[in-house]
């Protein structure tokens, strides 16, 4: 993104400390990271292939992966949508009060998950602030599928709102007065000209909330009611197992579950590396 | 080296009395609504020791989820005693981690039970929808709280009593499934812990019944006034046996076997007793059991030995993976 | 997530009131800030207004003394010094980790990056189970560590442990971003002019990355000190004595003492705001030390 590298990429010899760095480096990740990864890897290394499919595929499993996956992606959808209004109001416009919402954004990140969930709960339940009013409508959040999906949105939040940010300030308001003065319309300047722009950072924002809603458990627990086949999430039959003391079992799911998030991850990296690509052209 | 060995305990022991003023520290790890039980007992148990002995004893408490709690002794927590919901978990501490011997059951009077409870019903004030007995928890429009017992051991509890009622008053094991299906329809969040699940129906106002220990069920009164709830006992219901034991590993190695094999056995003490009482429990020895003959009503309790074979069995037929339990949600 | 705050402090400055002339309509300006600021409100500012109404609802008399509560005050300890040592080591690391991969080429670094990432998108549950199958008793070092008296999980050190994974990407992946734009020109100037390496990194490399490097103890502080899952599992919940501030409230709110439970929630609550503050602090900092 800095065209201002002149120098030809310095080679190894010419600044010191790699060696001392990423020695550092690979041992602290492998101590703090790697090692009690392997130790889950391990322990379900031990169990034989029909086990492994009767712990990770059970109908009650498949059901839990249903759920996290389609409210993850549900959250991550409406964080994008709204992520992408609440972003752009923040970097184009002024008005009373916008630095409180600026580092408002930040708070799912920064509030414990038990309490975010405890607070959720209670807005969201029959006596609630918004509870009740929902629910005369026929409409219950909490101990629902739609309590989950808000929990989930509340978390995912921040990771759309602070990648969306940095892009449009970076948009060079060039460019859009360019389309301007060719006759094109806001509209059209908008959808042709920025959305494209945008597109990256809008993927990754999905990426990273979606990836941790996958994870999510301390909020969820309070307000999704832990329905069997229809409001468990995947960690928490992980803990459930636990509670049975089928330490195999939920080390297996816990395994399917890791995959995901490396595959999630090397997604996210991927974009970013195409993004960079993508505006270096 | 034979007589320095010989003689180092005497000296310990010279040490030791000479030096009074001696602290000891037990953990007591145990599950959710006990934490007022204990609260009390620790006191009196210090007042206790220290007339006895001298010593200050300390007692750390640790509670959480029931199978949390026993999987965290089983990984090392150092828990001096465990004070349980259920005998299943305790014998997991045999069987998975070797920390006591199988047979820890028979060390203390009462198959180590110093105090049990039942399952009740909690209502809102006035029983609006009229409930009973069992029977009327499964009927349509009925929405029942209880906690998942898939990971709270207050719910297996709470489960097996109405599982007890079907198969005694509507004929067998074919009628008690039936009925538990019925029952579970009606549930519309299971919690994972039972305080959770006091909570959903408690402070979210969930649920017309609330399925719960009869000591939790009198905790709500005293916390949030009778005024808002009553208690329904059913016909028939289940003698909840909460189980304590000493973890013999831990205490040999912190060297605190004797004080708390103490600490277990002030609970049947007449005071640890009344205690018990005063805390909603149901105590064992005639003397408290006669002081709150009144606080306690009187109905027909089966067992988890006679009823269902133990632990094990009804662990493995009701609540395992795959179990009866699972069934309800399973097969449509 | 960190990689993008870090590209808003490294590449362009923050926006600072940055009212730029925008060609959007009025009606199309005022629909979306409306629709931002309802869902804002919706989803922020209502849970943060639930904690402080819970927490005062019995009058500031019964929050102070919630506070001051033996238990609690042992949890707020726990909590700073699990922070304490958790932050520091994720900031020497992440340097070096963003030292070597920003400054040098070598193979497997996105790999590297990738799993530098991990810690993020791994489900709390499962960043603390593992921790008990390393060394749980029953774990790969459990009886070694029981023979020798050293208690890992279920004491401080595994309560650490816990909270150095939890937060172990956001200083590496605040840095690594931004030292790869800024490039390393101004260091192979300070090698070519005689400067030692240390020298050349306290002295040109520090500097130019404070602020992201704040910013990630920032996220950092406030990730570890708001940890509720991972540090559940190894915690032992043992009251005044291996209980943080997450756990505390659990606990007080299962006594249905939920004024308590929500009076330690709002300290919480209050770090996040207080964090919050600081950050935006930094940021207009950086942006005038750009000017």
């Amino acid at each position: 993104m800095n065209p201002a590298v002149t120098f030809p990429q310095p080679s190894r010899r010419v600044l010191p400390g790699f060696g001392l760095s990423l020695g550092f480096t690979l041992t602290y990740l492998s101590i703090i990271v790697l090692i009690p990864l392997a130790a889950a890897f391990l322990k379900t290394a031990g169990m034989s292939w029909g086990e492994f499919v009767a712990a990770v595929a059970s109908p009650r499993v498949l059901a839990s992966y249903r759920l996290s996956f389609l409210a993850s992606m549900a959250a991550g959808l409406v964080d994008v949508f709204f992520g992408l209004i609440v972003a752009w109001v923040l970097v184009r416009y002024s008005f009373p009060g916008r630095r409180i919402i600026d580092a408002l954004v930040d708070l799912p990140f920064a509030l414990p998950t038990a309490v975010a969930g405890i607070a959720l709960t209670t807005i969201y339940a029959k006596h609630g602030w918004v509870g009740r009013w929902l629910e005369p409508h026929g409409i219950k959040v909490a101990f629902t599928e739609i309590g989950v999906f808000v929990a989930l949105t509340f978390i995912g939040l921040p990771f759309v709102v602070r990648t969306l940010q940095p892009v449009l300030m970076e948009l060079e308001p060039e460019i859009e007065e360019a389309a301007a003065s060719l006759g094109a319309s806001r509209w059209k300047t908008l959808t042709r000209v920025i959305l494209p722009e945008l597109t990256p950072a809008l993927l990754t924002g999905f990426a990273l909330a979606f990836a941790r809603a996958l994870g999510e458990y301390g909020s969820v627990v309070f307000i999704s009611g832990n329905m069997p086949m229809r409001t468990e999430i995947v960690p928490l039959l992980i803990i459930t197992k636990l509670e049975q003391y089928d330490y195999r079992g939920a080390t297996a799911i816990a395994v399917v579950m890791l995959v995901a998030s490396f595959l999630m991850l090397l997604l996210i990296n991927l974009l970013q590396k195409w993004s960079r690509r993508y505006h270096r052209v | 080296m034979k007589s320095k060995n010989f003689l180092l305990p005497l000296l310990g022991l010279a040490l030791a009395a000479a030096s009074p003023a001696r602290t000891v520290e037990l953990l007591n790890v145990s599950y959710d609504p006990t934490r007022e039980l204990y609260a009390d007992f620790n006191k009196a148990f210090g007042a206790y020791w220290k007339a006895k002995t001298g010593d200050t004893v300390v007692v750390k408490q640790s509670h959480g989820g029931y199978g949390k709690q026993a999987r965290s002794v089983i990984d090392g927590l150092p828990a001096d005693v465990v004070t349980l919901a259920l005998a299943a978990d305790i014998d997991a501490l045999s069987a998975n981690a070797k920390l006591i011997p199988p047979d820890w059951q028979k060390r203390l009077p009462q198959n180590s039970t110093p105090y049990t409870s039942t399952i009740v019903f909690l209502v809102r004030k006035g029983n609006p929808k009229g409930i009973k007995d069992w029977d009327d928890l499964a009927k349509p429009g009925v929405s029942v709280i209880t906690p998942n017992p898939k990971t709270s051991g207050g719910a297996r509890w709470n489960y097996l009593a109405a599982w007890a009622y079907a198969k005694h008053r509507q004929g067998g094991d074919a009628a008690a499934k039936k009925f538990i299906n019925a029952l579970y329809k009606n549930v519309p969040v299971l919690d994972s812990g039972a305080r959770g699940s006091t909570t959903t129906f408690v402070q979210r106002e969930i649920g017309d019944v609330a399925i719960s220990w009869e000591n939790e069920a009198f905790f709500v009164l005293k916390e949030f006034g009778s005024d808002h709830y009553e208690i329904v006992v059913p016909s028939l219901s289940i003698l909840t046996e909460p189980p304590v034991t000493v973890v013999d590993k831990v205490v040999r190695k912190k060297g605190t076997a004797e004080v708390a094999r103490a600490y277990l056995e002030y609970l049947y003490s007449e005071e640890g007793q009344d205690i018990v009482g005063r805390n909603f429990y149901r105590p064992r020895s005639p003397a408290a059991v006669a002081k709150y003959a009144k606080v306690f009503p009187q109905l027909e309790l089966v067992t988890i030995d006679s009823e269902f074979g133990g632990w094990a069995r009804a662990q493995q037929t009701h609540f395992a993976d795959g179990g009866i339990f699972d069934e309800i949600y399973t097969k449509k | 997530m960190a990689a993008i705050v870090a590209n808003s402090l490294g590449s362009q400055p923050p926006p600072t009131a940055a009212p730029r002339a925008t060609h959007d309509p009025f009606w199309v300006r005022w629909t979306l800030t409306a629709v931002a600021l309802l869902f804002v409100l919706f989803f922020l500012v209502l849970p943060l207004a639930a904690v402080f109404t819970e927490a005062l609802r019995k009058g500031v008399g019964a929050y102070f003394a919630a506070v001051r509560d033996p238990d609690a005050i042992a949890s707020i300890k726990l909590t700073l010094i699990a922070a304490g040592i958790a932050v520091p080591a994720n900031v020497v690391f992440g340097v070096a980790a963003s030292w070597a991969i920003a400054k040098f080429h070598f193979r497997g670094k996105s790999l590297l990056t990738t799993l530098i990432d991990l810690p993020f998108a791994v489900s709390p549950v499962i960043s603390g189970l593992i921790f008990v199958l390393v060394f749980g008793l029953q774990g790969w070092f459990g009886g070694w560590l029981a023979e020798h008296d050293l208690k890992v999980i279920f004491a401080v050190p595994g309560i650490v442990l816990a909270t150095t994974f939890i937060t172990f990407p956001f200083v590496a992946r605040e840095l690594i971003p931004l030292m790869q734009s800024q490039g390393s020109d101004e260091e192979y100037a300070a090698i070519t002019l005689g400067a030692s390496g240390w020298q050349t990194f306290w002295r040109v490399t520090v500097p130019n990355i404070k602020w992201g490097l704040l910013y990630g103890i920032i996220l950092c502080n406030a990730r570890a000190m708001g940890e509720f899952g991972a540090v559940s599992v190894v915690s032992g919940h043992i009251r005044g004595e291996t209980n943080t501030m997450p756990l505390h409230v659990e606990i007080l709110y299962n006594e249905f003492n939920s004024v308590a439970a929500f009076a330690v929630a709002s300290l919480l609550a209050l770090l996040a705001i207080f964090t919050l503050v600081l950050k935006a602090f930094i940021e207009w900092r950086h942006a005038a030390s750009r000017r």
